[in-house]
């Protein structure tokens, strides 16, 4: 017992020393959607320059806008870009604007379990905004029928699942929707939850493959990451050329790159339904909230250097985690804008 | 038990003659001071909780005053909130899973302390308390991996087949729903009705076993008329237990409710329930009004809890007439 208590102090008293050896600690709090990007960005970084050591608490993207608003962290982080009037608090707040820093792409792919359908299936945007609408209920209804000619749809109802807790997935889900739906967006929406017309709700991306994975003939929207990672099986979309796509790293750049041309200096894009032959619709960016302003010059260069190096090398960690590179023009852009911090 | 003191510093019956200052000495005092500040922090505890939940909820008390509680939409985007749902998905949960863990916990809590053999009424002790100890998203996964494909499969078609013609069992088969988050809530807090309840069992002193059986009673009659009335107020307090347990848990019960806010009489419906709702929308709610909408719907399961415990306490003051000795176990 005495031992297990001496042991437990010189950890403690090593671990003490070893927080105190790290000069300068910088604390970030938001999206959970990158959070496994960061904490290895963090990591390498940390190699990099021991001094510096970043902390990032992935408590959702709205607890992230809240937090760097409050100004109890120096950088926050969401999956969905903060709207006028967060800016406007923000500015009010501190006396000076908040920057969006666009870091990997995300995506979000339409997993289903149909019985005795192995194939890919294709869907269109009617179909997608019908069947979440609940106006579409049966897998053979010609808007899903017509896109994939020679597959033998059953005539069964169709079993919508979404995520029943607040999430960037759904943020990007609902704000496709709301561009390609007009009805979609008068009586639904965009937000990280919304009022759905239909469905049952299941907790995470776990919660919603588990329910699709073992209902016959349901539907529901994951993650691209997840539905790789988990090898489950998910249609292509229709994009705004025609062409039916399927998500995969290279179309979700594709996406990004599409929008890029359009990017306005903020950075705050959504880049669903993106122009370009080769863009998946369904893909956004995720962003880090830095302050234009800091009143720690260390704390200041530290997240100015990060930034800059995971524009550059950091990219290249990307992919091996099944995240979406930033396209040329983005970070082109964006490094412009972090000289702009003070 | 001892009487309510009204002033902190009042002596104890053998310490009139001392002075305070002897008393604060010998340790008494100093005890009895500390001992009521840690007894105190519980009522500061609370009332600093509903004081907050009340500062926290001013905009939607404002804007929607009792139509939160009477309104079932919810809606973050247009900003119309209502907890109608909720609290009848909570309500109807917790009160699934009491009626299906009080006779199952309370029995088996009979033969463990009555019946069995003490060894294996010990090592039963030992698996009980284990489960109580699982973390309630382990609950949430075997729910929803288990317990809703059986559902789905096996008990909802049977069901239907057979009690079908009640209101209670109708609608299609989802596997998810008010009646699985019940089951599943059963299955977590049958373990504090068992271990509680075997605890009280236990401490029914032996003559009044002896009594029953002296005066030619069986050995059910003995436990069913003796000694389970005698421990009556502790068994309904491990009761009160699994309630306030079943109402406020989160995880497993959004893993397996279906998180649609619904309010229907079939159980084989999706439903939502206050804490599972809190829990899902809290991390990435956006907006004063939104965010302040959960808070008071924190209110209002504080309050349900409030409420409910009181009605429990009120029936068991009706209906502990007759009998009953234990005091607060």
């Amino acid at each position: 017992m005495k031992r297990i208590a001496a042991f437990l102090l010189l950890s403690f008293g090593l671990a003490a020393v070893f927080v105190a050896r790290a000069a300068l600690s910088i604390t970030g709090a938001g999206a959970t959607f990158p959070y496994p990007m960061y904490s290895k960005w963090f990591a390498e970084y940390h190699k990099k320059d021991a001094n510096i050591e970043f902390n990032y608490q992935s408590i959702g993207s709205g607890g992230g806008i809240k937090q760097v608003t409050e100004g109890t962290v120096d950088f926050g982080a969401t999956d969905g870009p903060m709207n006028d009037d967060q800016l406007k608090a923000f500015q009010d707040k501190h006396g000076f604007p908040v920057l969006h820093f666009p870091t990997v792409l995300g995506a979000d792919v339409l997993t289903y379990n149909i019985p005795g359908i192995t194939g890919e299936l294709n869907f269109t945007p009617e179909a997608i905004a019908g069947i979440f609408l609940g106006k579409i209920t049966k897998w053979n209804d010609p808007a899903i029928a017509g896109a994939n000619k020679g597959v033998n749809l059953p005539a069964n109802d169709i079993y919508v699942v979404h995520r029943s807790d607040g999430s960037g997935t759904t943020y990007i889900w609902t704000d496709y929707l709301s561009k390609i739906s007009d009805e979609w967006k008068s009586k639904v929406g965009k937000n990280t939850s919304v009022n759905w017309p239909v469905g049952l709700g299941g907790k995470g991306n776990e919660g919603v493959s588990g329910l699709v994975k073992q209902t016959p003939n349901a539907v529901g929207y994951v993650e691209l990451i997840y539905a790789v990672q988990n090898k489950m099986p998910y249609g292509a979309v229709k994009n705004s050329s025609g062409a039916f796509i399927k998500a995969d790293l290279a179309s979700v750049t594709a996406a990004a790159a599409g929008a890029a041309k359009n990017m306005p200096d903020d950075f705050r894009v959504s880049i669903t339904d993106a122009p370009g032959k080769t863009a998946y619709p369904i893909a956004s960016f995720t962003w880090l909230l830095i302050p234009s302003k800091f009143s720690d010059a260390s704390k200041r260069d530290a997240i100015k250097g990060f930034v800059k190096w995971m524009l550059a090398d950091g990219q290249n960690f990307t992919e091996a985690l099944s995240y979406a590179k930033l396209p040329k023009e983005v970070v082109a852009k964006e490094e412009k804008a972090l000289n702009s911090i003070q | 038990m001892s009487t309510a003191s009204t002033t902190l510093p009042s002596a104890g019956p053998a310490a009139g003659s001392r002075s305070f200052f002897s008393r604060l000495r010998e340790g008494d005092e100093i005890a009895r001071l500390i001992t009521f500040l840690f007894a105190a922090s519980v009522v500061f505890i609370t009332i600093l909780l509903v004081f907050e939940l009340w500062q926290g909820s001013v905009l939607p008390r404002h804007k929607f005053g009792f139509a939160f509680f009477r309104t079932s939409v919810w809606d973050p985007v247009f900003e119309q909130f209502g907890a109608l749902p909720f609290i009848y998905g909570t309500v109807v949960t917790s009160a699934v899973a009491l009626l299906i863990a009080v006779p199952l916990g309370i029995g088996a809590a009979i033969f463990l302390a009555e019946l069995a053999p003490a060894r294996v009424s010990d090592t039963l002790e030992f698996f009980i308390d284990l489960l109580a100890a699982v973390p309630s998203v382990i609950y949430g996964l075997l729910g929803l991996f288990i317990v809703v494909p059986l559902m789905r499969e096996y008990i909802q078609p049977a069901l239907k087949n057979t009690l079908g013609f009640l209101p209670f069992f109708k609608g299609p088969a989802y596997g998810l729903g008010f009646l699985t988050a019940g089951i599943v809530l059963a299955i977590m807090v049958i373990p504090y009705i068992i271990s509680v309840s075997r605890e009280v069992l236990l401490s029914v002193p032996r003559d009044q076993r002896e009594a029953a059986l002296a005066l030619g009673s069986t050995r059910w009659e003995s436990t069913w008329k003796i000694v389970v009335p005698f421990a009556r107020t502790g068994i309904m307090g491990s009761i009160f237990l699994a309630l306030a347990r079943a109402l406020g848990e989160t995880m497993a019960v959004s893993m397996v409710i279906g998180n649609a806010p619904v309010i229907s009489a079939s159980l084989f419906s999706p439903g939502d329930s206050i804490a599972s709702t809190i829990a899902n929308q809290f991390s990435e709610a956006t907006g004063e009004l939104y965010t302040q909408s959960l808070i008071e719907l924190g209110l209002v399961l504080f309050l349900l809890t409030f409420l409910l415990n009181g009605l429990a306490r009120i029936l068991i003051l009706v209906t502990s007439q007759r009998g009953s000795g234990m005091g607060n176990a």
